[in-house]
């Protein structure tokens, strides 16, 4: 009761906060993370058997959990609850009774619905989204897939049909359904990399190092994943893991401590920190690892780097070089760097897709005695312009953005040890992915 | 949440202490109950000793246990079995053990316990092995670990004599190889610790040789917080966190 109560006070602190905040802000974040659409009322009703196979009903399970989710986490819909739905649901387009649907309690405008049936060896899945108040021309989208019959590739048919549903209903913004998230997980009694859906499903590991690893970046389209990890001989390496291949790949060793890889978007190039000349300084090398450059010059601390994904011409990185660790961009050839951050201990930038946004992890008031809450922001790269994002307490770090720039997975404490979150880039609507083990350094797929 | 825990703990301690509080009780009372109503004249307890002779072998050499007990009618050795009232036995145990002897008798139990310490196998020449062994025991003892100012990497003028006796000890054995992890406290960013701790073990690295070591003899590795000493959330342990580490190599 008591923590209910305070929850409210908190929550109408906030609304109360959020109000008197200009609404030239509010703008900004709503454009900037495409949420500046009207939410398109949608009702998406369970599909149904189309054979009398027994394995139909676990297949539904996962196919109709999956795709409610996939559309629920888009956060672009204002999903009808299942609770108001008419007794009998459709299974082809001849079943809908668009009155039933439009009116209240519905009151939905669109409604997704279909049929899923396995048949020996092969399931199909016929999926349609309709206009309910729109009864004579209701068809919006029509879809057939077909594959094995087993709950992967019911999820799987389920993320594809909710990416098709996004991509129209959303104004031509991309599903991020099918989309993946490396990650580091201590659950194997070694920090590892591992990969899962962008929903925490099939989380599985991927390196077998047996050290530690840590900083896992996806390549730009999904084949490659660079990280580090401590090797006996050689200290803090950089590593290149095939994806296709399954296996890692050969990648030049060099002197010193080297972390921190990022890819360029046009996934030719990589930037990492290394300290092969005595004090750790940006890189950037081909993502062969040849063709090595040196960036920055500053005594101290560079690290972090993370390209712009829109113009492959600009690097954020983080820099101790004025004190406390801050956000800095320079030219990815290390000229016109400049500061972004102006106190406090700035760290983890991750631009965005559409590069107009960094987000990062900041204590805004960092030293003995300083509370040390760590949230993640983001900043308007122009005028410097930034919002808070997480309120929730713990440590919040590592944050990265989903392919369409509207969600973000970061890393937070908050549940009492360190996992892998998701939220809306405004901030709501957190979620927690992980819960075996530890798990840090979340990086989200480019596609 | 964490709230919520708390107070949930609260509940739980004094249930638990109250828990413990009645086995407690109900313990003391069998004995009691059980009793049998008191004897006229009680017999005397039995009493025991024992000891090893030496209470220090090598391993696969002999050691001599010698016992004795008064008013016992059965005596046992753990490992041994039963044996005579009063006697003695060679052994030859594997590792050290601690052997323990049970008197019973009508008056009550007594236990007896000695020690036999089992070195390991017998060093033939003592030369040949000593000096590289206490030399890693010399490093271990002479070189101090530099400690660090928070999200600093400068060695401070405190840690200016740590690095001079280093120097002086690292002179009069040329011999000696070691490395230099940089460490860091819990807070803050992976990365950024990464890169911190190596310029924390580069800064000892340089002020080494500045002081005269050869740098070839000097490895230095980031752990970042990967590897803390101390895991607590206190200012105190990051202090210890944050440090220069100096491990032996050869």
């Amino acid at each position: 009761m008591k923590n209910a109560y305070k929850y409210s006070l908190t929550l109408a602190a906030f609304i109360f906060l959020a109000s008197v905040v200009s609404y030239s802000q509010e703008d900004w974040i709503r454009t900037g993370t495409g949420l500046g659409v009207e939410k398109v009322r949608l009702a998406a009703a369970d599909f149904k058997p189309s054979s009398a196979d027994p394995r139909n009903t676990a297949l539904l399970k996962a196919f109709n959990d999956t795709l409610w989710n996939d559309l629920n986490n888009a956060g672009i819909f204002d999903m009808v609850s299942k609770s108001f739905y008419p007794l009998s649901s459709p299974a082809v387009p001849a079943e809908v009774k668009f009155a039933e649907w439009n009116a209240p309690p519905p009151s939905a405008s669109m409604l997704a619905f279909g049929s899923l049936g396995v048949t020996v060896d092969s399931m199909t899945v016929q999926g349609w989204l309709d206009d309910v108040k729109n009864p004579q021309s209701a068809q919006v989208l029509a879809k057939q897939y077909q594959d094995k019959p087993t709950t992967d590739n019911a999820r799987i048919i389920a993320h594809k049909f909710a990416d098709e549903i996004i991509f129209r209903l959303g104004g031509g913004i991309q599903g991020i359904a099918e989309s993946k998230i490396v990650f580091i997980s201590s659950r194997s009694g070694h920090k590892e990399v591992w990969m899962m859906d962008y929903d925490g499903a099939n989380q599985t590991p991927v390196s077998k190092q047996g050290s530690i690893s840590l900083s896992p970046r996806i390549s730009p389209d999904s084949s490659r994943i660079a990280y580090s990890s401590v090797t006996s001989a050689g200290g803090w390496q950089l590593q290149m893991y095939s994806l296709e291949l399954g296996r890692a790949v050969s990648f030049p060793r060099f002197s010193g401590t080297n972390v921190s890889p990022a890819w360029a978007p046009d996934g030719n190039r990589i930037a990492f920190s290394s300290s092969q000349s005595g004090d750790p300084e940006i890189y950037v090398a081909d993502s062969s690892g040849r063709n090595l450059k040196r960036v920055t010059t500053s005594p101290g601390p560079d690290v972090s780097p993370c390209w712009n994904p829109k113009t492959g011409a600009q690097i954020a990185f983080v820099s101790g070089r004025s004190g406390l660790p801050q956000i800095f961009t320079m030219e990815a050839d290390g000229t016109n760097a400049q500061r972004m951050t102006d106190q406090g201990y700035s760290v983890s930038p991750a631009w965005s897709p559409n590069g107009q946004f960094l987000a990062f992890s900041w204590m805004r008031k960092y030293g003995p005695g300083a509370p040390g809450a760590q949230d993640i922001y983001i900043m308007d790269i122009v005028n410097k312009q930034w919002v808070q994002l997480t309120h929730d307490g713990g440590r919040n770090d590592f944050p990265s953005w989903s392919p369409d720039g509207r969600h973000i997975v970061f890393q937070s404490t908050r549940s009492g040890s360190e996992q892998v979150w998701t939220m809306l880039a405004d901030g709501s609507i957190p979620k927690q992915l992980t819960t075996s083990g530890g798990n840090t350094q979340a990086n989200w797929s480019w596609k | 949440m964490n709230k919520a825990m708390k107070q949930a703990r609260r509940l739980v301690v004094p249930i638990a202490v109250f828990a413990a509080v009645l086995m407690l009780g109900a313990c003391g009372k069998k004995p009691v109950k059980t009793a049998p109503p008191p004897p006229p004249s009680p017999p005397a307890g039995p009493s025991a000793s024992l000891s090893a002779n030496p209470n220090s072998v090598a391993k696969g050499e002999a050691a001599t246990l010698t016992w004795e007990t008064t008013n016992a009618t059965d005596v046992q050795i753990d490992g041994i079995g039963p044996v005579n009232p009063t006697g003695s036995r060679q052994v030859t145990p594997a590792d050290s053990i601690t052997y323990r002897l049970i008197a019973k008798g009508a008056g009550g139990t007594q236990e007896a316990t000695a020690r036999v310490t089992v070195t390991a196998a017998t060093p033939p020449p003592p030369v040949q092995t000593a000096p590289s062994a206490t030399e890693e025991q010399m490093f271990n003892q002479s070189i101090k670990d530099i400690s660090f100012g928070y999200d600093s990497y400068a060695i401070s003028s405190d840690q200016q004599g740590n690095i001079q006796a280093s120097a002086q000890f690292l002179a009069q054995h040329p011999g000696i190889h070691f490395s230099v992890e940089g460490h860091c406290d819990e807070r803050g960013s992976t990365e950024y610790n990464l890169a911190l701790g190596d310029n924390r073990a580069n800064s000892v690295k340089n002020a080494l040789v500045q002081a005269g070591v050869a740098a070839d003899r000097i490895r230095t590795i980031s752990y970042g917080k990967e590897k803390p000493f101390c895991s607590e959330h206190t200012e105190d342990c990051w202090q210890q966190n944050r440090r220069g580490h100096f491990v032996y190599q050869k």
